[in-house]
């Protein structure tokens, strides 16, 4: 980073006079995004270095792509960190337990170098409750915990952090799948009052508290008694939504939820039927994001909820609500920005259940701003989808499962090829695309050759030959995270992103035709990447089943296990 | 994905139980060997009402009501007309006692609401005629069939479920994707992490009841069951149920016979439907009294303690009648009542 020619020293001293570093650092300051800083430490050394001080949020997509040191040999001032840890495919039990992110070693660091550190968010990391202690201990400061998809610590472990973080404004401990006792204190039965106290007390003495979201075993009654406690409350995950409620308890429940006049998320609603949905609505006013994929609604007890939720731009729903429940939502929410439809039974393959693609268009001729779809259907046409992005062209996320793997369009019996196509010829601004259905190779064609833009590809069942992922590898220009299982790419394939994978965050591949040769090949050929493989039962010899390979500055693990062998 | 487990009345175990992949959320889906095989058969003698970790899609079929997957039934208001008019007693995994009695105390006393019983029975008829009933033979449901009122179940369902059903089952044990002709592999069904959903998403309700199964599996909860009059005993693994509601459901199916029976030589049998109607009145009228024995070798009436509590402790149960716990009911329902 050569600081910038100066036409002649005079004028550049006399502009280093006008710039001092304090003044860039604090111009610096105002910069939020990741990206925008990064472009501005490329200016120059001077500018590099204002940059480094005044930056106060790092997001580190992969932990294993830089090492702690080296971030907080950068970065002196850091409050705020966003990690991110195993391969995403690891949320489908792809990726065998052990295998690392763990985040110890990184609050062993940030102890040290980041004591005032104030907010930490992790996904898919691996978190013990002695990390979570040694968090609460080391960290005066600390205000925000958010744990998505993460893994290894109970309940003892969260109920130190809420005991010990005096200035706790954000508790978000979703999404990990904990199963025994679900909630932020220990919950062993519903007549253990004492630890209810315990959180309800927490509540009332972070009187800021915007963010809380609770465990399904936390009752309607429990609810009613935080949310008094809570006004402030932006964002609020329920526990269960199914309790029976005596006379008195009800029209308490109602009020607590018309005190909460700020609430613009809502979540949980565990097990919740028509009976109690109708609290909801004093709260629903201002509500954006609407999170039902706990709460198996039909399509009635949707149509009457959504009537109530004009704000709505975010919705997640179960495809219990069926195509009817989506039309009612086209009808609502006008200004629905984002929709993501979940499988209430994803292992079920009768036909007659869930959504179908005429929910899916209903919503596209209803929400014309939608940018964002994650639809999990059994069904699914070629004209159907070209419809949809002809009404919605500005998909950003188009994320189709079709759950019968290498199912075609089952009205003309094709693949799915000319869907994708439509959809990266019609979206030009679409970031991350995850296909489905009966695809050959010429939906990778179609990618490589429109989609521009893209950053994110998943790819399960499809393609019929190398090509295919050629085409992706050659053809995608911002392409950084690929995912790709089950399709019929081999070493050629995987050798074509020579040129690409350092520009890139990470490729997967499993139960693909890669071989160990094909990757030592790729090792060799490009020593500043990792290329793990995991070893596993059903991988023949010689063949690679699950290849996982990203860039980094950090060389390779040092904590991998003895399942994954670093090429 | 789920094999209707609990049709096949006497046992016979259905080797698709075995083949599904772990990732089914079932309870009985861990891939085990012959122990929980044989656990799973025994389990299989149950008829239950689906719910949670023990319904079958197959079941839903013959009754004719669009289901959206198994697991809804415990939460849509399906399942809420058919346990009980009312609401709150949609069973969940984890309810509190009072919850579950709500509105039926009586049903310790095997009575229960009219509607309910009526629906009950129709449909646990399907449940009785299990589709796979064409596959596994008569000897399959011979049993218990000749107990229940035919007519009854006939009026209900207007026949047996043809062998179609068993083909569709069969295809489904197989896991087969999707396709009636078998071209989707079996293994299709057993793929690991597909569809992707993060394995904590799937349906709450049956996953949380697997999760309870396959907590119990060190110590599976059976317990024998008894009725007075009746010529032999039943088994039920308490930790199948979620809740008294269910249980109470399940032990009406299974003893519904004898109880029949029993009115038989009561009064006229003549018409056709010795039907629901008849049940309910026997039922209504009080004629037995759900007891348990405890670890402490105690007789108590069902239904005092939170579930989870109950089935801690309870070792056996009595279907007693009502003439022998003699001052007992009447004050288990006041107890119950005041308790709301």
């Amino acid at each position: 980073m050569d600081p910038k020619k100066p036409r002649d020293s005079a004028a550049e001293s006399a502009r280093a006079a006008q710039f001092p570093d304090e003044v860039l650092e604090r111009v610096l300051s105002l910069l939020d995004s990741h990206k925008d800083r990064s472009a501005a430490s490329l200016v120059s050394k001077a500018w590099y270095n204002a940059e480094r001080w005044s930056r106060t949020r790092v997001f580190i997509g992969n932990c294993y792509s830089v090492t702690p040191e080296i971030v907080a040999g950068r970065f002196p001032n850091i409050r705020s960190v966003t990690l991110k840890g195993k391969p995403r495919f690891s949320d489908f039990n792809l990726v065998p337990q052990n295998w690392g992110a763990d985040i110890r070693s990184w609050l062993t660091v940030f102890a040290d170098r980041y004591p005032l550190l104030e907010e930490l968010r992790l996904k898919r990391m691996t978190v013990t409750d002695e990390s979570l202690k040694f968090l609460a201990l080391k960290f005066q400061n600390f205000r925000a915990l958010s744990l998505l998809s993460c893994d290894g610590f109970s309940t003892n472990g969260l109920a130190v952090i809420a005991a010990r973080c005096r200035n706790l404004t954000e508790l978000d401990i979703q999404e990990n799948g904990i199963d025994d006792i679900i909630v932020l204190l220990n919950f062993a039965s519903l007549s253990s009052d004492i630890d209810f106290d315990a959180l309800e007390r927490l509540v009332s003495r972070c009187n800021s508290l915007k963010v809380l979201k609770v465990n399904r075993t936390i009752t309607l009654d429990q609810l009613q008694r935080l949310l008094v406690r809570a006004p402030r409350l932006t964002e609020l995950g329920t526990g269960s939504f199914l309790q029976e409620l005596n006379a008195y308890q009800c029209p308490d429940l109602e009020r607590a939820f018309g005190g909460c006049k700020n609430l613009h998320t809502l979540s949980g609603l565990y097990e919740a039927t028509a009976l109690y949905l109708p609290v909801l609505y004093p709260a629903c006013a201002n509500l954006t994001f609407l999170n039902l994929n706990d709460a198996a609604l039909q399509n009635e007890e949707l149509a009457k909820l959504v009537v109530h939720c004009p704000c709505l731009r975010r919705l997640w729903v179960l495809d219990t609500v069926g195509d009817e429940g989506l039309e009612a939502v086209a009808m609502s929410c006008q200004f629905l920005e984002e929709l993501r439809v979940f499988p209430a039974n994803p292992f079920d393959e009768e036909e007659n259940h869930g959504v179908s693609e005429s929910g899916f268009l209903a919503v596209s001729y209803g929400c014309r701003r939608l940018h964002y779809v994650l639809y999990f259907c059994r069904q699914m046409t070629n004209a159907a989808v070209a419809t949809i992005v002809q009404n919605c062209p500005d998909f950003t996320h188009f994320r189709l499962c079709i759950m019968n793997p290498g199912q075609p369009d089952y009205v003309t019996n094709e693949p799915m090829d000319e869907a994708f196509g439509a959809v990266v010829k019609t979206c030009t601004k679409l970031q991350r695309l995850a296909v489905s259905g009966l695809l050959t190779d010429l939906t990778f064609e179609y990618i490589g050759r429109y989609a521009k833009n893209l950053e994110t590809l998943s790819v399960a069942f499809a393609g019929s030959s190398d090509l295919g992922m050629q085409c992706v590898l050659r053809g995608c220009p911002k392409l950084r995270k690929l995912e790709i299982r089950d399709c019929p790419f081999g070493n050629a394939a995987l050798l074509s992103g020579l040129e690409k994978y350092e520009s890139m965050r990470s490729l997967w591949m499993s139960a693909c035709k890669v071989t160990m040769n094909g990757c030592e090949v790729l090792a060799r050929e490009r020593p500043r990447l990792n290329v793990e493989v995991m070893k596993d039962e059903e991988s023949s010899d010689g063949q690679a089943y699950k290849v996982y390979v990203y860039r980094t500055v950090a060389g390779p693990r040092r904590d991998a296990p003895p399942f994954v062998l670093t090429l | 994905m789920s094999t209707p487990l609990e049709h096949d009345y006497i046992g016979l175990k259905e080797t698709s139980l075995m083949s599904r992949s772990s990732d089914k959320a079932l309870p009985s889906s861990s891939s085990g060997g012959d122990e929980k095989k044989s656990s799973l058969n025994l389990r299989e003698t149950e008829l239950r009402l689906g719910l949670p970790g023990s319904q079958s899609p197959e079941r839903k079929q013959a009754l004719g009501v669009s289901l959206f997957g198994k697991d809804l039934e415990s939460k849509s208001s399906v399942l809420g007309f058919a346990l009980s008019p009312s609401k709150s007693s949609v069973s969940g995994a984890k309810r509190v006692f009072c919850d579950a009695i709500d509105g039926c105390p009586s049903k310790w006393v095997f009575s229960a609401s009219n509607g309910k019983s009526e629906v009950d029975l129709a449909k646990g008829g399907p449940a009785l005629l299990s589709p796979r009933s064409g596959k596994e033979g008569d000897n399959g449901v011979n049993t218990l069939q000749s107990c229940v009122s035919k007519p009854a179940m006939k009026e209900a369902l207007g026949g047996v479920p043809q062998s179609p059903k068993p083909e569709q089952e069969e295809r489904k044990n197989q896991g087969a994707g999707g396709s009636e002709h078998g071209s989707a592999p079996a293994a299709k069904a057993q793929v690991v992490g597909w569809p992707p959903i993060r394995s904590f998403r799937k349906n709450t309700t049956a996953s949380t009841l697997a999760k309870n199964c396959d907590d119990a599996e060190g110590k599976c909860l059976y317990v024998k069951v008894s009725m007075d009059g009746a010529p032999y005993l039943r088994k039920v693994d308490l930790r199948t149920y979620g809740s008294y509601s269910e249980l109470s459901t399940a032990l009406e199916k299974m003893f519904s016979c004898f109880t029949i029976g029993h009115c038989d030589s009561h009064g006229p049998l003549g018409q056709e439907s010795l039907s629901e109607s008849r049940l309910a009145d026997l039922l209504n009228g009080s004629e037995y009294v759900l007891t348990y024995e405890d670890k402490d070798g105690d007789w108590m009436l069902v239904g005092d303690v939170p579930w989870e509590m109950f089935t801690d402790s309870c070792r056996r149960l009595r279907i007693m009648k009502s003439s022998e716990a003699i001052g007992l009911a009447p004050r288990a329902t006041e107890k119950c009542k005041s308790r709301d």
